[in-house]
């Protein structure tokens, strides 16, 4: 068993494509939809949990590549500007995942970005905006 | 004991003992007071967080022909200043944005730009760009002014802040079932979060709570650079309820402060958008106490533990200004990341960082030891606590005058 989140990126040419659906009943694995949205006439995009076996995984990833979905590993796309970050510790209590997390020693917060399911609530609450999406 | 004299001559002999607020925990408890009283002639203190009554005044130069801004408008970054004073002196409040952003008409509005910004902008150096119009007098013949300015062409470029290092803060919370937007975060719904504003056991004001050593006339670590305590901060409130420790046990007393903006840093000067709420800047701020005697070390070795601060619903006391406390928690439950308040357990998030109080306490520590850094005697004291000093909420009066 493998499980990955993941960011799919859908030219607009496939936004009306049933390319989860296939994922589903193709390659036997399972999905749960962390964030999703179109934007008019340009891409849509969805940031989902993928599971199943690993050989259906990997089937899964070239079945949506060759449909032209562009794949992205979910981490890199909330980041931290270490230059903007005071440590303050604002964020930690408003992430949903415990991403954000105080070092009880240091007193500096904590990044986990394997942790993180990129909802983005920490984004716009840093007083500094140290927190930036990168899709 | 010893004089504010006396360890600036072993600061100047290089023999000085320096602790910070920190270490002078850990000493006080491994010999006692009496021991560490002997031992230590300074504790450095430190804190870093949100300030919003903060700003800096600048004296730009005369341009040619001459210009009188005062009584005109001005905008840095398209930031608006305060004009009402000479021709070329204006201030530039942390919290002031630009005369078209939506401010909450966008609910929670987003504050990306401010005062503080530019601040922060203008300490690391950049050029910001100023518009300026007058309206013309015979000396002053100049209606319109744009350029370019710089830190280091300026005349003066002063931190002016009216009230920071507030001694103890509300944790505040919320009762209601919205999300709301406050200067302290933002606040889930029905006790999802709580959130804190202290350095605690660092913080310059809960280390001396009766402000013994602490007085107008202090030099102190600001911003990066060096500043004095210049008065009481607004609010200033010394007749508040205090722990049998001296600690108060709501916000108490608070700073006037003031340094050469020329001297310092842009990582302690920090502009910051509260969403929903506005700019503010987060200002460094570290204050050295002098072990004058047992008394002041015993202050200054003020636990976590022995700090406490008032739980406080947002969502309704704060606003209305109903009185009441949801219950009292000290900042050693607040650090470790959860709280119970009635019942629940809350997770906290401090909006001051800990980190950085430390490295200014650090710093601070530094200075002195290397020799960089005297102390000052205050030349006054602030309102003490058997004052009678405090503050008072507005009381509204019409202004319709009744006919005779």
């Amino acid at each position: 068993m493998v499980s990955r989140r993941i960011v799919l990126h859908f030219p607009h040419r496939l936004v009306n494509q049933p390319i989860i659906y296939k994922l589903v009943k193709e390659y036997d694995l399972q999905f749960n939809i962390l964030k999703a949205f179109v934007t008019p006439q340009e891409e849509g995009l969805m940031v989902l949990e993928l599971s199943g076996k690993k050989e259906n995984f990997a089937k899964g990833m070239e079945y949506l590549e060759s449909c032209g979905v562009r794949i992205q590993p979910l981490s890199q796309d909330v980041v931290r500007n270490e230059d903007k970050c005071t440590n303050c510790g604002v964020c930690v209590p408003i992430c949903p995942t415990e991403a954000l997390v105080v070092d009880p020693q240091t007193r500096k917060v904590l990044f986990h970005n394997k942790k993180c399911i990129a909802c983005e609530l920490c984004v716009k609450i840093c007083p500094p905006r140290a927190m930036e999406v990168s899709f | 004991m010893r004089t504010i004299n006396e360890i600036n001559e072993k600061i100047k002999n290089g023999q000085v003992v320096v602790l910070t607020a920190e270490e002078v925990i850990e000493l006080v408890e491994k010999k006692g007071i009496k021991k560490a009283a002997q031992e230590v002639d300074v504790v450095t203190t430190g804190t870093f967080g949100p300030m919003c009554s903060s700003g800096a005044y600048f004296n730009i130069g005369h341009s040619k022909p001459r210009i009188k801004i005062g009584g005109g408008t001005c905008t840095l970054n398209d930031v608006p200043c305060y004009t009402g004073f000479a021709a070329v002196d204006i201030y530039l409040g942390a919290t002031a944005i630009p005369d078209d952003d939506p401010r909450n008409k966008i609910y929670p509005g987003e504050f990306k730009y401010g005062g503080a910004h530019v601040i922060q902008e203008i300490v690391a150096g950049s050029d910001v760009r100023l518009e300026a119009v007058a309206y013309g007098t015979d000396c002053y013949p100049r209606k319109k002014l744009e350029t370019l300015i710089n830190i280091k062409d300026l005349n003066e470029a002063v931190l002016f802040n009216i009230r920071n290092a507030y001694q103890n803060y509300n944790v505040a919370v919320n009762l209601s079932d919205k999300p709301i937007y406050t200067y302290l975060g933002m606040l889930k719904p029905n006790l999802g979060n709580a959130n804190y504003c202290s350095a605690g056991q660092l913080s310059p004001l809960l280390k001396d709570p009766y402000y013994k050593t602490i007085g107008i006339g202090t030099k102190i670590f600001l911003g990066g650079g060096i500043g004095y305590v210049a008065w009481q901060g607004t609010q200033h409130n010394p007749s508040i309820p205090r722990k049998e420790n001296g600690i108060p046990k709501v916000p108490g007393g608070t700073l006037a402060v003031i340094g050469d903006l020329k001297q310092m840093k842009p990582e302690w000067l920090v502009g910051t958008s509260m969403l929903g709420y506005g700019v503010t800047l987060v200002v460094g701020i570290g204050v050295p106490i002098p072990v004058l005697n047992e008394e002041v070390i015993q202050y200054a070795a003020a636990k976590d533990k022995d700090i406490c601060a008032p739980v406080v619903d947002y969502s309704s006391n704060y606003p209305q200004i109903i009185p009441g406390s949801l219950g009292e928690v000290n900042y050693e439950q607040l650090k470790s990341g959860k709280i119970i308040i009635q019942g629940k357990e809350v997770p906290t998030g401090n909006l001051s960082s800990y980190s950085r109080a430390r490295l200014i306490a650090e710093e601070l520590k530094s200075w002195i030891k290397k020799g960089d850094f005297t102390l000052t005697e205050p030349v006054a004291k602030l309102p003490q606590a058997e004052s009678g000093y405090g503050f008072k909420l507005l009381k509204e009066r019409s202004i319709i005058t009744k006919e005779v």
